[in-house]
């Protein structure tokens, strides 16, 4: 009777990893399913399960493997890896050790644009307060595309056509393929170091996903982030959106409508410089108008015009100063006249007229004119003259006495 | 007048705001007009300059930028 064999744990372990790892099927497969418990470990190597409806399988890749993952895996996503089954003696349990990994769905390179993009989205690089503002007219423009595209000839045509002083230094770099994120980083950093640049412009023509993809590369978007010099990113077409589109400082849609927004159209400018012009000219007409407005406010004022009014109220005074003095002297003479009348009347009294209106009359001798007081003093026949109240008497003396008459 | 074109441009827009308000004296107005027109001829015969240069970089050596002229193709 045959012995009953008895193995040991080790040595089923070992039996078994040596049956699995015989099976060609098991050493080079595809497996498609949804990660779950995802770890990332501090050596690098990343261990999760894959599952689908009805099972589980371990899994893990090693750093070695993982470093070339252009995405980050995570819980919930559903992956295609590549890789082989093995027994990890250690705990007997076999695992699928992952040598590539794949996102399902839209795809890697979907999935690694979302991730970078959410990832720099957080650092703040595409935050639109960090977007540099475009020179209006810049001198020097830097180009960085491929110098035998037909987007390096559509640029410098077109920057040329709407202003033809702009220069233009065009910085070689390669566009696709597996250098071109390194050389399109090493024109950006040339670019920052070289004075005199105003503006750079980072694209190229149209062409697949894969083609454009440099421009999705991680240190291509730092590098824009980095350079002194404000970025305009033209990559493929309207509908191409890329990292380097949201970093950039201002995205064109194409290589031509970069050209386009780099520099004022010189016709445009001009306008605009003749415009201000202008309106310096009629400001400055505007100013002087009211500035003569005012002289003549200034002219027209009654201070001016009619000096004499300011005087108008003293001559007044003066004016009513005289009446006054005239009123005064007026009433002065007229008290005097009275008094003059008064004494005049008492003069009459006295006056040899009045004597002669009483009765009484004036004799004098024509001879001599004397006054005749004394019929002594004249002979009979000598002529006289007597003087009446009214009229005279012209008398020939007939005879003299010498009695008065009572 | 040393400006760039940028500078003179924005100095200009500055002094048609500056006027526009009116609320400065004569002299300064005049003043800034003058400095206005100045600044409009200034950027005009900015624009009249000769036409640009395109060249190639060709690399950075010792810190001198070596460049050569790069010819488009006529359309």
């Amino acid at each position: 009777m045959a012995m009953t064999k008895i193995y040991t744990v080790s040595q089923v372990t070992f039996f078994l990893k040596n049956l699995i790892e015989k099976e060609p099927e098991l050493q080079s497969l595809w497996i498609s399913g949804e990660i779950s418990n995802f770890t990332l470990h501090s050596s690098g190597h990343m261990y999760f399960t894959l599952k689908d409806q009805s099972s589980r399988l371990r899994c893990v890749m090693f750093r070695g493997e993982n470093k070339w993952l252009k995405f980050q895996p995570h819980d919930g996503l559903e992956v295609i890896v590549f890789g082989r089954i093995a027994i990890y003696p250690k705990n007997g349990e076999y695992q699928l050790y992952v040598e590539l990994m794949e996102a399902a769905g839209l795809g890697s390179l979907y999935l690694a644009f979302e991730q970078l993009k959410n990832r720099l989205a957080e650092e703040g690089l595409f935050d639109p307060a960090k977007k540099r503002p475009l020179p209006k007219l810049p001198r020097k423009i830097g180009v960085i595309t491929s110098p035998t595209g037909a987007a390096v000839q559509d640029i410098i045509r077109i920057l040329h056509r709407r202003h033809p002083r702009v220069d233009i230094l065009l910085i070689p770099a390669q566009v696709q393929g597996e250098t071109a994120p390194e050389s399109l980083i090493e024109a950006i950093n040339l670019a920052g170091r070289l004075t005199k640049l105003d503006l750079l412009i980072i694209g190229r023509g149209g062409g697949s996903a894969e083609e454009l993809w440099a421009f999705n590369n991680e240190g291509v978007a730092r590098a824009m982030a980095a350079c002194p010099i404000p970025t305009i990113s033209a990559v493929g077409h309207e509908s191409d959106f890329t990292i380097a589109d949201l970093v950039a400082d201002l995205r064109a849609p194409t290589p031509s409508g970069a050209a386009e927004l780099a520099v004022p159209e010189v016709k445009e400018i001009r306008k605009k410089i003749n415009m201000m012009m202008d309106n310096l000219k009629s400001s400055c007409l505007r100013l002087i108008e009211r500035k003569q407005a005012q002289i003549f406010r200034l002219k027209t004022h009654p201070a001016l015009t009619q000096p004499e009014r300011l005087l108008l109220s003293r001559r007044q005074q003066v004016d009513e100063a005289k009446e006054e003095l005239i009123r005064l002297i007026n009433r002065l003479f007229e008290e005097k006249r009275k008094t003059l009348l008064v004494e005049m009347g008492k003069l009459d009294a006295l006056s040899p007229l009045s004597t002669l209106a009483r009765g009484y009359s004036i004799c004098w001798k024509d001879k001599d004119g004397a006054f005749l007081r004394d019929a002594r003093e004249i002979n009979p026949g000598e002529k006289v003259t007597v003087v009446l109240n009214h009229g005279q008497l012209l008398c020939t003396v007939e005879e003299t006495r010498e009695e008065v008459i009572a | 007048m040393k400006k760039t074109f940028e500078e003179a441009l924005l100095r200009l827009e500055e002094i048609i705001r500056k006027l526009d308000n009116g609320e400065l004296n004569l002299e300064e107005s005049l003043k800034l007009f003058e400095e206005g027109i100045a600044l409009a001829r200034h950027c005009n015969a900015k624009l009249d300059e000769a036409q640009g240069k395109v060249e190639i970089l060709l690399g950075i050596e010792d810190g001198i930028t070596k460049t050569q002229e790069f010819k488009i193709e006529e359309e």
